[in-house]
């Protein structure tokens, strides 16, 4: 597939080379790293420690700290995925099926680590661990979908054939999202359900709220650190027989 | 979809329909395979009085939301069997290469597909609704959802079928990454019944899941070509 005008400009295929994303995030990773140990630490001392306690919740709301950025990201970190796998499936790169790769269990992660510790919260703030609130349940859907994405990557034998697999499914869900959203909204209004309501405090004193985006900046420094290290990793697995990875293995070794 | 100048329109409107007079052969010859979805949806309701209680009163209560949870199940089983034999004997490879555009070749697959599984288990809906003592109400709303929903749920789990179907052991997998996407399906399918049974208009629901079904064939037919086209080329 010969293109006679470039449609994107070159910088787009440097990136989209593994070994220019390698040496290019080289020199990444050290900030990102530093950056997200400052904002994490600092945040949750914050959080936990200097933010008062909530009127009604005590000191049980602190979860948020953890709980909406977490929350955040998984939503986040579903378009991260889908819009690798779509550049992958259009321009036929190579890279983005491994960042596509590298979202996927990111994402279910921390898609699990907002539904415990919703969970957690719910126990000591609505008497259960449980209930079926329309957020909690599309959270639990787009764990579902993650999870059909990562089982369905791991089903193929085919690195290649599995990530474009994976990248269909992906773009279906990213359609699906908003509909299944909306249609799980609207029957919980349908049932509702005589629990309490998500007490999403409407208007957060700024004392809560500073820590909060604190603890958001963090998790997304952490969470492009995380993606950044993994997508490496699959760079190295995947061109492990390559010259410059057998180059880079051996200068590290002596 | 190549060449679409030396082939003239009449020829893939002709491949269209040969497609669907096979596909509906290859179903009414396999008749016991047509019957399975069916016979899995009469069993499945004959376990919840078993399992919950033979009490009409709460048998009703159930009804809706069981009944098409069941459909639903019964649809998902069957969506495997939708490319893999085809698959098997080369015959998917054949319509991969073929001059016609795939997306129209899989819109006729899938017609076929809901024609042997969403309307015969629609047909026998009422026969459920009896069992399970559905109040006269829901009678007509659970057809019509049926028939719309079961249609909607064909054009989904065909692309969970077109990107499984070359794996080995691909069912289990199959309903683990279809089921999120029917969930919206599930919602208005089964409240649109209950609305009914409340002595509401079901409308609303029904005009919901004829919009679900028209998004569905807008998408599916091209997610499912290119699953297809993953799958089998990688």
């Amino acid at each position: 597939m010969a293109r006679t005008r470039p449609i994107m400009p070159a910088w787009f295929h440097r990136l989209g080379s593994p070994k220019g994303f390698y040496s290019m995030t080289t020199p990444w990773l050290p900030w990102l790293a530093a950056a997200s140990l400052v904002l994490l630490i600092g945040g949750a001392v914050w959080g936990l420690g200097f933010a008062p306690a909530d009127a009604k919740q005590g000191n049980s709301f602190r979860i948020i700290y953890i709980h909406v950025p977490s929350a955040f990201l998984a939503l986040a970190g579903y378009y991260v995925m889908a819009v690798a796998g779509a550049i992958g499936l259009i321009w036929r790169m190579k890279l983005s099926f491994m960042a596509m790769k590298a979202a996927a269990p990111l994402g279910a992660a921390l898609t699990l680590i907002s539904l415990v510790t919703g969970a957690l919260w719910g126990k000591p703030t609505w008497g259960t661990y449980w209930v079926w609130d329309a957020r909690i349940t599309s959270m639990l859907v787009l764990f579902f979908l993650y999870l059909g994405v990562i089982a369905l990557h791991y089903a193929y034998t085919n690195g290649e054939a599995a990530g474009k697999a994976a990248a269909v499914l992906a773009l279906v869900g990213t359609a699906n999202i908003p509909i299944i959203y909306k249609s799980v909204d609207w029957w919980y209004t349908l049932h509702q359900p005589a629990t309490i309501k998500l007490t999403e405090a409407p208007s957060m004193h700024p004392s809560m709220f500073q820590p909060l985006l604190v603890m958001i900046a963090g998790f997304y420094c952490l969470y492009a650190l995380v993606l950044i290290l993994n997508i490496r990793a699959e760079i190295l697995h995947r061109e492990r027989s390559s010259h410059w990875v057998v180059e880079l293995a051996r200068r590290g070794r002596s | 979809m190549s060449a679409p100048d030396v082939v003239p329109t009449l020829a893939t409107g002709r491949a269209f329909r040969a497609l669907l007079a096979r596909d509906l052969t290859l179903a009414f010859r396999h008749r016991g395979e047509m019957a399975n979805p069916l016979i899995f949806f009469v069993m499945v309701a004959t376990l919840i009085p078993l399992g919950v209680t033979p009490e009409s009163r709460q048998l009703a209560v159930l009804a809706p939301g069981v009944i098409w949870v069941m459909a639903l199940l019964a649809s998902l089983l069957s969506a495997e069997s939708l490319f893999l034999a085809d698959y098997r004997d080369g015959t998917l490879e054949q319509l991969v290469l073929s001059p016609q555009p795939l997306w129209l070749m899989v819109l006729a697959k899938i017609t076929v597909h809901w024609l042997v599984t969403g309307l015969p288990l629609t047909l026998l809906s009422p026969l459920l609704g009896i069992m399970l003592s559905l109040p006269a109400a829901g009678f007509g709303p659970l057809m019509v959802s049926l028939a719309l929903g079961t249609a909607a749920l064909s054009m989904i789990g065909a692309i969970g079928a077109a990107l499984t179907v070359a794996i080995s052991r691909g069912g289990l997998l199959l309903s683990l990454i279809v089921m999120p996407l029917y969930m919206p399906v599930l919602i208005f399918g089964a409240s649109a019944v209950q609305l009914a049974v409340d002595g509401m208009s079901p409308a609303g629901n029904l005009a919901v899941l004829g919009a679900l079904l028209a998004f569905s064939c807008l998408l599916s037919p091209f997610a499912t070509a290119g699953a297809l086209r993953v799958s089998l080329h990688g």
